[in-house]
């Protein structure tokens, strides 16, 4: 290696409405960046080639694999992460239906999910099924089977919509 | 799946533990007072038995151990259990604050990289570590002596001559560097100089079949066994790459006589059928963090079993175990792929203990699926033979199919046990390739083997002019399945299904049904410890690890339950061998095994609480009870409501209440706490679980694309503890079966032996876009066999879902795809040899 790309990088951003400041090697993933050298490693990698949506997090709020971003391309943006999606201490509603309605199985693939599915409330707040599964084809999950997260977004949104929301049904006993 | 745990299996081994188990309570009976009789001290116990809502629905008599609490009721008399409880850890996995392996960060912790072979077969001549080792922040080199995960020769004299371990997979570890940083060790990773001998290869089954096809192994192997299982039987006969056939049939042996079984037939059905090898894919790939150190190694390891890796390391660092601590906070997801130490463990302790530093190795998504596990391919000759009205006169299998350079590929599970069939033989063979080891994968051999029993049943049905369901309601003994299958049909609306093909536009529909069976195993290593201390509060302990199923959340309504408690209100400490050990996560095992050493713990520590409330409170402990938080005091026992043993009758009434929280404040000592271990199951004569799963789909014929449309899926479990948490393994369990019918596949270039989708964009596995209507539905059954009466899902969930979709498939065309993964290329080429015979109208 030169020295020239051992030389640190040094950038300004924002992440999770905060101002930082950090310096690492330039070469680095803003994947890389997040959870080396800021310790937030909520955010996940499943593979660092862009294919299974587990290292989503929001550039200047639009979904983004961070493992396929550097952290160069940051400066100056904002950058959410799962460890920013709660609000003074209360967890964002995606949060509570991800959590209540067990979307979160392995629990792997949740920080990705979550925040595909706060780009697209944001965008959209009244999604369909349809809708939503197309939002969330980027994100893999070996565990679910999907079904627990959609109906988590569905909750969710209804509930930032400001409806009276029921989970949705639970298991059917056989006998209803 | 854990065979080697089974009480079925090795009812010795599970006696020799159940002796362990001390029973204080047996010093009260004074016809036990003998010392060698404590340990047998029973008493008679009424369980629930059979199906609720079934006529079927029962009790039973059992002989149970002294010590252990009254039968559990019915699901639906109970506060805790069998409610939908979200996961006590929900709010860690939504807050990104749950720690999986790779996000361990000790102090002067260093990084792993792996340098992997990059032919399928070949012998290392030399390898240079001088470059890697001058590298930016190198801190260790290690080259493999051993590689574990392949078969091994049983006569060692046998192999070939060579420095290194011989390269049997493109993707074999071959060295490993640890460096200061990620980067530095992926760059050093490029700078050994390997020195290969390439020798000739097979990647593909059937050329490996082929009497001069090059050898996998210059001798007979076997594979060892993990603690999750995979890997075939020991000690088979071996022909050039080729392994058995094993004979086998219904509990391990061929049943009657298949050549008069055929004679006796009226009609037979035959076919083969072809399924691909797929990798498990979990979204977290293989890794650990290891920390030697002069007093032993921690290891933070991505583990369905911290007992079983701990184990392994033990074995080969020639360590007491309980110098090996295993750590598995969370993980995310290993499906039979994760019990053992393996390459990936080992390579990391022995850097750490070259480099004096705790070393993590994270696994590429290329590595994952080359070198950590498969479900074998197999390719199944199956034949049945039945009467006019539908009995069955025999089931033969002949199969084969490849485990890469692991054993394992049988699929005759299915055909050896879900049927009633006086004659069964199947016949399995392993044929080695130079290809990464198989794995247990969720239920080892059963998807493959129900893709084509389920698919022959189906077409027996519709040669004998039978409905599919009615057949099987016939066939089928199981009084669980009968169930499934009226809800599942009822659910679905079977009653709409038409005849094959009937669809006159190029998108026609169908609807398919499938069943699946697994067993009961339990493993006797499952303990717990459960505490409560003066401030009220309550833990309880095991070594058990949580891989996504929700055992944490469930040990905590267990407790809960016992204690009168909210789930919410138990803090569950798991995924540590420092704790009671409990069981690896394979084969289903983990609620039905270690959910009674819970309840049995849980009921202990109860009993002394009682009694040490009871005595501060100047009462009896028979006169408290517990429940909503609170412990109520009585005037006389509230248990008996009905009257006392003289037939008079009263009603206890309570005389006072306080909270769980004061009645703690008064124990005698600051805590108090109880262990139990896994007892016998009460019954221990086999049992299995199962389920049926009904799929529509659409065909284009155009384009030869199939798209599930709905799944409808029925399944048993025994008691079902959180039905939040199973409903979601049923969910994934057909969902990752539609991955499986429809497009997974590992690709082997037989050129280069390399694989050529590595990934998880060409490896595709299914999306939300592709994800159908699942509708899951959970039978409530008993069968009184330990105190909690629970079992298993995870395997069962996925069994049956590529048969269905396959039967489905031909219910909408009038064409069978015998090949997976069902892909448009199949479907065409099916629809194609169909038309030419003048099968298909489109
Ligand atoms: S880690 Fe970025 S897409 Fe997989
Ligand atoms: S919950 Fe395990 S990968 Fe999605």
């Amino acid at each position: 290696m030169t020295e020239g790309i051992r030389q640190k990088a040094h950038i300004e951003f924002r992440l999770n409405d905060e101002a930082v400041e950090v310096a690492f090697a330039p070469h680095k993933t803003l994947l890389e960046v997040l959870r080396e050298d800021l310790n937030l490693t909520g955010t996940k990698h499943g593979c660092e080639l862009g294919e299974c949506g587990t290292c989503t997090v929001l550039v200047d709020g639009r979904a983004v694999l961070s493992c396929l971003v550097l952290g160069l391309d940051v400066e100056g943006r904002e950058v959410t992460t799962v460890e920013g999606m709660a609000e003074e201490g209360r967890l964002h509603p995606l949060q509570d239906t991800f959590a209540d309605l067990g979307a979160a199985q392995c629990g792997y693939c949740t920080p990705g999910f979550l925040l595909v599915a706060k780009e697209l409330l944001e965008a959209n707040p009244q999604p369909s099924r349809e809708e939503i599964k197309e939002a969330l084809a980027g994100n893999l999950c070996r565990c679910t089977g999907y079904i627990k997260i959609y109906e988590a977004v569905e909750l969710a949104a209804a509930r930032m919509r400001g409806e009276e929301a029921r989970p949705a049904k639970e298991i059917i006993y056989g006998y209803e | 799946m854990a065979l080697q745990q089974s009480q079925q299996q090795k009812p010795s081994a599970a006696e020799a533990k159940t002796a362990n188990t001390s029973i204080p309570n047996a010093a009260r009976n004074p016809s036990n007072d003998e010392p060698n009789k404590k340990r047998n001290a029973t008493r008679r116990e009424v369980l629930p038995a059979g199906i609720v809502g079934t006529e079927g629905m029962n009790t039973v008599e059992r002989e149970i151990p002294a010590d252990e609490p009254p039968a559990l009721k019915v699901n639906s008399s109970l506060a805790v259990i069998g409610r939908s409880t979200p996961r006590l850890d929900g709010r860690l996995k939504v807050t990104g604050k749950a720690r999986y392996t790779a996000d361990v960060r000790l102090p002067g912790m260093l990084f792993a990289q792996v340098v992997t072979s990059r032919y399928p077969h070949a012998r290392i001549r030399s390898i240079d570590t001088s470059l890697a080792e001058r590298a930016p922040g190198v801190r260790a080199v290690y080259v493999l002596d051993r590689v574990l995960g392949n078969a091994e020769l049983r006569d060692k004299s046998k192999e070939l001559p060579a420095k290194f371990p011989i390269v049997r997979f493109a993707g074999q570890p071959i060295a490993a560097v640890a460096a200061t940083t990620q980067a530095e060790a992926d760059d050093a990773a490029r700078l050994f100089k390997v020195e290969y001998e390439p020798l000739p290869f097979v990647v593909d089954e059937d050329e490996a079949r082929k009497k001069d096809a090059p050898l996998v192994f210059p001798g007979a192997a076997d594979q060892g066994g993990t603690a999750g299982g995979g890997g075939g039987p020991q000690g088979v006969t071996q022909e050039g790459n080729v392994r058995g056939p094993v004979k086998s049939g219904p509990r391990g042996r061929p049943a009657g006589d298949i050549n008069r079984g055929f004679a006796e037939a009226e009609v037979t059905v035959e076919g083969e059928f072809r399924t691909q090898v797929q990798t498990h894919s979990a979204l977290e790939t293989h890794g650990v963090v290891a920390d030697w150190k002069e007093d032993g190694l921690t290891v933070y390891a991505s583990t369905q079993g911290t007992s079983s890796v701990r184990d392994e390391f033990a074995a080969i660092f020639k360590l007491k175990k309980s110098q090996v601590r295993v750590v598995t906070e969370f993980m995310g997801g290993g499906f039979g792929a994760k019990f053992g130490a393996g390459n990936v463990g080992v390579i990391a302790a022995q850097l750490s203990k070259k480099a004096g530093a705790p070393v993590r190795l994270m696994l590429t998504r290329k590595d994952e699926h080359l070198s950590v596990g498969n479900r074998p391919s197999s390719i199944q000759k199956l034949r049945v033979g039945a009467k006019r009205d539908g009995t069955l006169t025999a089931i033969h299998l002949f199969s084969y199919g490849t485990a890469g350079t692991g054993t394992g590929a049988g699929a005759g599970g299915p055909a050896q046990n879900m049927y009633k069939c006086p004659n069964i033989l199947t016949e399995e063979a392993d044929v080695f390739t130079h290809a990464g080891p198989a794995a247990a994968f969720r239920a080892p051999g059963h998807p493959q083997g129900c893709f084509a029993l389920e698919q022959t049943i189906d077409e027996l049905a519709e040669k004998l002019g039978i409905d599919p369901v009615a057949l099987r309601d016939r066939i089928d003994e199981s009084p669980a399945r009968r169930e499934e299958r009226r809800l599942g049909a009822e659910r679905i609306g079977w009653s709409r299904r038409r005849r094959a093909g009937s669809d006159t536009g190029p998108v026609k529909r169908g609807l398919g049904v499938a069943q699946s069976i697994w067993y009961r195993f339990v493993n006797m290593d499952s303990a717990c410890e459960v505490r409560v201390t003066q401030d009220g509060s309550v833990e309880i302990l095991s070594g058990v690890q949580d891989i996504g199923g929700g055992i944490r959340t469930v040990l905590a309504q267990v407790v809960a339950e016992e204690l009168g408690l909210k789930a919410s209100d138990i803090t569950v400490r798991i995924g540590d061998t420092a704790y009671p050990a409990g069981p690896a996560s394979g084969g289903s095992v983990t609620t039905g095994s270690i959910t009674p050493a819970a309840r049995n713990a849980a009921f202990k520590v109860k009993q002394q609480f009682l009694e040490e409330v009871a005595s501060a409170l100047g009462t009896m402990p028979e006169y408290l009870k517990l429940g909503g938080g609170q412990v109520a005091v009585f005037d006389r026992n509230p248990n008996w409501s009905d009257g006392d043993r003289q037939g008079r009758s009263y009603k206890a009434a309570p005389i006072k209440s306080l909270s769980f929280r004061q009645a703690a404040s008064r124990l005698k000592t600051e805590q108090i706490a109880a262990r139990a271990s896994r007892s016998d199951d009460y019954e221990k004569s086999r049992a299995t679980y199962g389920g049926v799963q009904f799929a529509e789909v659409a065909v284009d014929t155009e384009t030869g694309v199939i798209k599930v449309e709905r799944v409808v899926a029925v399944h048993d479990c025994g008691r079902p503890m959180n039905p939040l948490t199973v409903e979601s393994q049923i969910n994934g369990g057909v969902l990752q079966g539609i991955s499986y019918a429809l497009y997974e596949d590992r690709i082997l270039d037989r050129n280069t032996g390399l694989m050529v989708n590595p990934n998880l964009e060409q490896y595709k596995i299914v999306g939300s876009r592709e994800t159908p209507r699942i509708e899951a539905i959970l039978i409530e059954e008993y069968t009184g066999r330990s105190s909690t009466d629970a079992g298993g899902i995870g395997e069962p969930a996925t069994i049956p879902t590529a048969a269905a979709v396959a039967n489905a498939v031909y219910n909408a065309t009038g064409v069978r795809v015998r090949e997976m993964p069902m892909t448009p290329a199949r479907v065409l080429a099916a629809l194609q040899s169909a038309r030419g015979k003048g099968g298909v109208r489109s």
